[in-house]
């Protein structure tokens, strides 16, 4: 039996390459072209100046915690317990759900500065987390 | 000239079946059940509804419900999103329908085998893809499947910035509680609960534990609405619709509104109680009890700002007052509500403030309760309610 792995996501045309470039090592961010404003989740038309165009640009992956929870229970299988999940406010000023790693429970807080890594399942799956930024 | 919804529909009769972990029958069943019981608390023949309106969650076909209870021809059905956002969405569905003619009996229902059938948060599955797969694709891979999960963070940050604490929580899930030792159709009959045992409960989605979270419930509840003027001829004192809306604000996602500036408040339920209170011509000053949707703790602190109870950051001391009590400024979800009567995923809630208003609760305060303000689903496009007396 091959050990459980997460869940993956459902890939479209308006997520895919968000998820190429983790594959990569890279965190994505939109960029509308037509008003250069920065958004997170992705969309496919800018809801301010309604252009359909965009790029992709890479973010520098720093940031700082904007809130968190410890999931405890129920366990899913593919995920490890207590597992930290938290809302990172980036550098570039949009804001991202992602997993805190290499951290306890007792560790995360409001405000942390946090930095970006890929981290690679065991069958190959490569995901954005972040771990708590070195000191300095 | 636009139609006002206001005084136009009225609910007539409610029905329940019983709430359990495992009904032993089917959906379907358990909405037929309910149906006919609202049927008959308003004294209406189920031939003659011409409407029906349930969530997109249910299971339950509109055409198979009429043959179950043996309506006959339906000219009005509609089925409401999001969970239990849908739940006064549809009275908002039932209202306009009667209002302008397109239908003049309408049953609301939800039924679900929310226990020992298809429980909430198992995850979702599929080579679909659509907009919906694609939202919860950038939770669920990091682990986010379950609604405590998603509700979770955003009442973190609203706890920290206000000095929420554990214990206020608590208050609610225990204010609940004592309301359902009231009521022998609730889960929480003959349990209560104590502050030290709700602070000691399993940690699920930090900061909620067990007991912030609503019931999962096998169950069928139905409203049924008519108009004013013929419910005033029926059985029940009726329980007027003085306005009722829905509401999806700027940035709105599925649980998972985190991308707004600030994560300290709830604009879908603001823009509700804009919208409610200018149909209705009433302020929060004149809401006499309410039913706020539960399915987290959290949410009904929340909502107390949102609705103009108290200013933002001040829901925690109308709680620690003891306002929402049934003695205090405003008695909330009597009967228990999700967290202690049964999660029909607010569907009984409105049944319950319509019991208010008919001075039937099994927890009726002793103030009189003319009007009674219900919400549908937190952190979801929701809406919101308000019931009067005639």
């Amino acid at each position: 039996m091959p050990e459980a792995t997460r869940p993956k996501p459902h890939l479209g045309h308006d997520n895919a390459w968000w998820w190429d470039m983790a594959a990569a090592g890279q965190l994505g961010i939109q960029k509308c072209k037509g008003c250069r404003s920065l958004r997170h989740p992705p969309r496919p038309m800018c809801g301010d100046c309604h252009s359909t165009e965009w790029e992709a640009v890479e973010a520098s992956g720093r940031g700082t915690i904007c809130s968190f929870t410890v999931l405890t229970h129920p366990q899913f299988a593919g995920f490890e317990y207590p597992l930290i999940i938290i809302l990172v406010d980036l550098e570039e000023g949009t804001r991202l759900t992602s997993q805190l790693v290499d951290c306890s429970p007792e560790q995360v807080d409001f405000g942390l500065p946090v930095e970006m890594l890929v981290q690679e399942d065991a069958d190959g799956f490569k995901i954005p987390v972040f771990k708590l930024a070195d000191r300095r | 000239m636009p139609i006002s919804l206001k005084n136009e529909a009225a609910v007539a009769g409610i029905g329940c079946t019983e709430f359990s972990k495992n009904s032993g029958r089917s959906e379907l069943q358990l909405a037929a059940e309910s149906i006919k019981a609202a049927c008959d608390d308003a004294g209406i023949s189920p031939s003659e509804i011409d409407g029906l309106i349930s969530y997109t969650l249910d299971s339950t076909d509109e055409c198979e419900v009429a043959r179950a209870v043996g309506a006959n021809h339906l000219t009005m059905f509609s089925r409401i999103h999001y969970g239990g956002g849908a739940a006064v969405g549809t009275i908002h569905h039932a209202a306009m329908a009667i209002a302008t003619g397109q239908a003049s009996t309408v049953v609301c229902w939800r039924a679900m085998n929310g226990r020992s059938g298809r429980r909430m948060g198992q995850g979702i599955s599929g080579e679909i893809t659509s907009s919906d797969l694609i939202h919860w694709s950038w939770y669920l891979p990091y682990g986010m499947l379950i609604p405590g999960s998603w509700i979770a963070m955003i009442a973190n940050k609203y706890m920290h910035t206000y000095g929420v604490t554990r214990e206020d929580l608590g208050r609610v899930a225990i204010s609940q509680r004592n309301y359902s030792l009231r009521n022998p159709r609730a889960f929480g009959y003959g349990k209560p609960l104590r502050m030290e045992e709700y602070l000691n409960s399993k940690p699920i989605a930090s900061p909620l534990c067990l007991y912030d979270f609503c019931q999962e419930t096998d169950g069928g509840c139905a409203v049924l609405l008519t108009s004013a003027e013929r419910a005033r001829n029926l059985r029940q004192r009726p329980a007027l619709v003085r306005g009722v809306c829905q509401a999806s604000a700027r940035e709105q996602e599925q649980m998972t509104s985190y991308y707004r500036s600030e994560l300290i408040s709830l604009p879908e339920m603001e823009l509700a109680a804009r919208q409610v209170y200018r149909q209705a011509g009433l302020g929060p000053g004149d809401i006499d009890a309410a039913c706020l949707y539960d399915a987290f703790t959290s949410e009904i602190i929340m909502q107390l700002e949102s609705f103009g109870f108290c200013k933002p950051g001040e829901g925690k001391d109308l709680v620690r007052d003891g306002g929402l009590d049934i003695d205090g400024r405003l008695p909330n979800n009597t009967h228990g509500g999700l967290l202690s009567e049964a999660y029909i995923h607010g569907m009984n809630n409105i049944a319950e403030a319509v019991r208010l208003v008919r001075g039937e609760s099994t927890a009726q305060p002793a103030k009189r309760v003319e009007h009674v303000l219900v919400s549908s689903g937190v952190g979801v496009p929701t809406g919101a309610l308000i019931l009067g007396s005639d």
